[in-house]
């Protein structure tokens, strides 16, 4: 189990309380008196520290190595998983995947950002970070399911599209905007969650949708907060500060109308509790595919369109 | 990742002249020392040209043809007839909805931008005429926060796109820029989705839509409403792409291979149709709207006829 700096305390504690534990039965109520006072103490931390979450350690929920995949809520939430690979032109990239699937008996096309658990997959899925092989292979599905009129859900988890030199050899920037081009106009209904980090452009490549959730400790961003920093900072070492400025939270997003609702993960993190956070997940996307299937396709076309058409925010004086 | 690269460009250009006082230079300094705003070292062949010289051509190169920078306005006056056009939309204004602030106020940092430019924003839309077709041209401000793409820019094109929907007219952008803006957060992201949204729509109505590239265009415009051009063209040796070329170095941790990320090399690897050279420009637009041209003399020949 990998730690972060905030989670620390609580595995100290944690410790304290076990040894404590064993101790209560052979000493007499001091001792019991002071384990229940101890854990109480942990409760209490414990629940100021979730409740008060700064967009920094949100942030880094956001990217915790134990924090699910698209796979593992994949293979909790749909029956009948089958993998498509590749995008027809140049590789498959094992960076984004996708295929086929059911959701209560019914057909559905999948395609998330996958990180890697440990540092080989990490290699091997280039730490969620797609070439534009990812993009056009995304693409591809996304086309495979308009085809069959099979609705599309699309899981966001990644630090941004791959800054590579074969990745601008083959054109990441079009790949990207083609993603965004064709979402727009895709005639299937498309539900788009974001499960972990949602990193500017890679992020919104798949991310083009008529519904956009979020998990309560995700993230979504123009810039990574550490980027930020040096670009605007020249102090890479400001990203915790940077975090708040850029309104990244799951919390700024709903309020900005960016995001249509927040599933809420249980406390610690949706890593502290899977089989909760994936039924939560697995309700949440019912609900909203059984609302928007039942809309007419050219009118939830023009409503995907006004969505977007409307975000800005920008002042005319008249002279 | 995104990059708002206009203060990387900044320090780029001072890092330029800091190079040329090294003394490693086989040139003295003394002769380095030339007064500002008369003469001008060219980047492309390194020779020192007279300002004045470069201005009476394009503001090319007279030696090797590198094409300096040039403001939007003289963009624009370079490509419509008798330089002159129409500009609108021009009292949109930035509001800074994120409340941002780095070392300086967003706010601040418009209210600075808009007094060197003379711009409210990052863009001019306008119409007007070239070779007596109308058009409608958006073109970025470099000197406007890198060019950065956020609310009032995303707006611009798509009300751009819009008034060329209603009039049946061609779609132009020019662009030139570091990518989305940071200071306005997920809004600048969502540009790049409303502006590629408002591209669909112009596709719908059959209405052709010219994207230029010029030197920089990278990171949120590459990657939406410039790559989806029906026509694609840049200025020589144009920076093009998505990602900068700092972040690409940091990653894969080397150097970038000379030409990376430059017009040539897009055009090698099968990015843009075409790279035209300044002085071509207009004539090139010329060709490209006679072929578009929907006008009773263009229509297409009727079947069965060669
Ligand atoms: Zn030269």
């Amino acid at each position: 189990m990998a730690t972060l700096d905030f989670e620390k305390q609580f595995i100290e504690l944690d410790v304290a309380i076990r040894e404590m534990q064993n101790l209560a039965y052979e000493w007499g109520d001091n001792v019991r008196q002071e384990y229940r006072r101890l854990k109480k103490k942990r409760t209490k931390m414990f629940n100021d520290t979730y409740n008060k979450l700064t967009p920094w350690q949100r942030t880094q929920l956001a990217r915790h190595p134990d924090r699910p995949y698209t796979l593992d809520y994949i293979s909790q939430i749909f029956s009948d998983f089958i993998e498509l690979h590749g995008d027809r032109k140049f590789a498959d990239d094992a960076a984004i995947i996708g295929g086929l699937a059911k959701l209560n008996g019914r057909g559905v096309m999948l395609i998330g950002h996958q990180k890697g658990r440990g540092t080989k997959e990490n290699i091997s899925r280039n730490f969620g970070m797609a070439n534009p092989e990812g993009f056009r292979k995304a693409l591809r599905l996304m086309k495979l399911a308009e085809r069959f009129h099979k609705p599309v859900i699309t899981f966001i988890d990644t630090p941004g599209a791959y800054p590579g030199i074969g990745a601008e050899e083959r054109g990441q920037a079009e790949a990207i905007a083609r993603n965004i081009y064709e979402m727009m106009v895709l005639r299937v209904p498309i539900i788009s969650i974001i499960v972990g980090e949602g990193g500017s452009g890679g992020a919104l490549a798949l991310g083009v949708s008529d519904r956009l959730l979020i998990l309560e400790h995700s993230i979504y961003s123009v810039i990574s907060p550490e980027a930020c920093a040096a670009i605007l900072w020249k102090d890479h070492t400001k990203a915790p500060e940077v975090a708040g400025a850029l309104r990244l939270t799951a919390q700024d997003l709903s309020k900005h109308k960016i995001v249509d609702e927040i599933v809420k993960e249980p406390i610690g993190g949706a890593h502290r509790n899977f089989d909760m956070i994936a039924h939560k997940m697995r309700r949440a996307i019912v609900r909203h595919l059984q609302k928007i299937s039942l809309i007419p396709i050219e009118k939830l076309l023009s409503q995907r369109y006004q969505r977007y058409r409307d975000y800005g925010e920008y002042q005319e004086p008249t002279d | 990742m995104i990059y708002s690269s206009y203060e990387e460009k900044k320090s780029e250009k001072t890092l330029w002249f800091r190079r040329e006082k090294q003394p490693k230079e086989k040139i003295k300094n003394k002769k380095l020392q030339i007064p500002e705003g008369i003469w001008v070292r060219c980047k492309g062949c390194k020779e020192i040209i007279y300002k004045k010289e470069i201005e009476r051509n394009y503001d090319l190169c007279p030696k090797c043809d590198y094409h300096f920078y040039i403001n939007a306005k003289k963009r624009l006056s370079l490509l419509y007839d008798e330089g002159k056009y129409t500009a609108f939309d021009e009292n949109m204004l930035a509001t800074d909805p994120l409340k941002f602030r780095d070392r300086k106020k967003y706010k601040d940092r418009l209210k600075e931008y808009a007094s060197i430019t003379g711009l409210k924003d990052a863009i001019l839309s306008t119409e007007g005429a070239i070779a007596n077709k109308q058009v409608v041209i958006c073109a970025m401000e470099f000197k406007f926060m890198g060019g950065s793409m956020a609310s009032v820019v995303g707006e611009k094109i798509v009300r751009a796109i819009e008034k060329c929907i209603a009039g049946n007219i061609p779609f132009i952008t020019v662009s030139c820029s570091g990518g989305a803006r940071m200071q306005e957060g997920i809004f600048s992201l969502m540009q790049m989705a409303k502006t590629s949204g408002a591209i669909g729509k112009l596709n719908e109505a059959g209405i052709p839509f010219i994207s230029i590239l010029t030197d920089p265009t990278t990171g949120g415009v590459s990657a939406s409403f410039a790559m989806l051009g029906d026509i694609i063209f840049s200025e020589p040796r144009a920076l093009i792409g998505f990602a900068g070329e700092r972040v690409i170095e940091q990653t894969i941790g080397q150097q970038l291979p000379p030409g990376f990320q430059r017009a040539e090399f897009l055009l090698e690897h099968g990015m843009i149709d075409m790279i035209v050279d300044r002085r071509k420009m207009r004539d090139t637009l010329i060709t490209l709207l006679n072929f578009f041209d929907k006008s009773p003399q263009n229509t297409p020949l009727p079947q069965n006829q060669k």
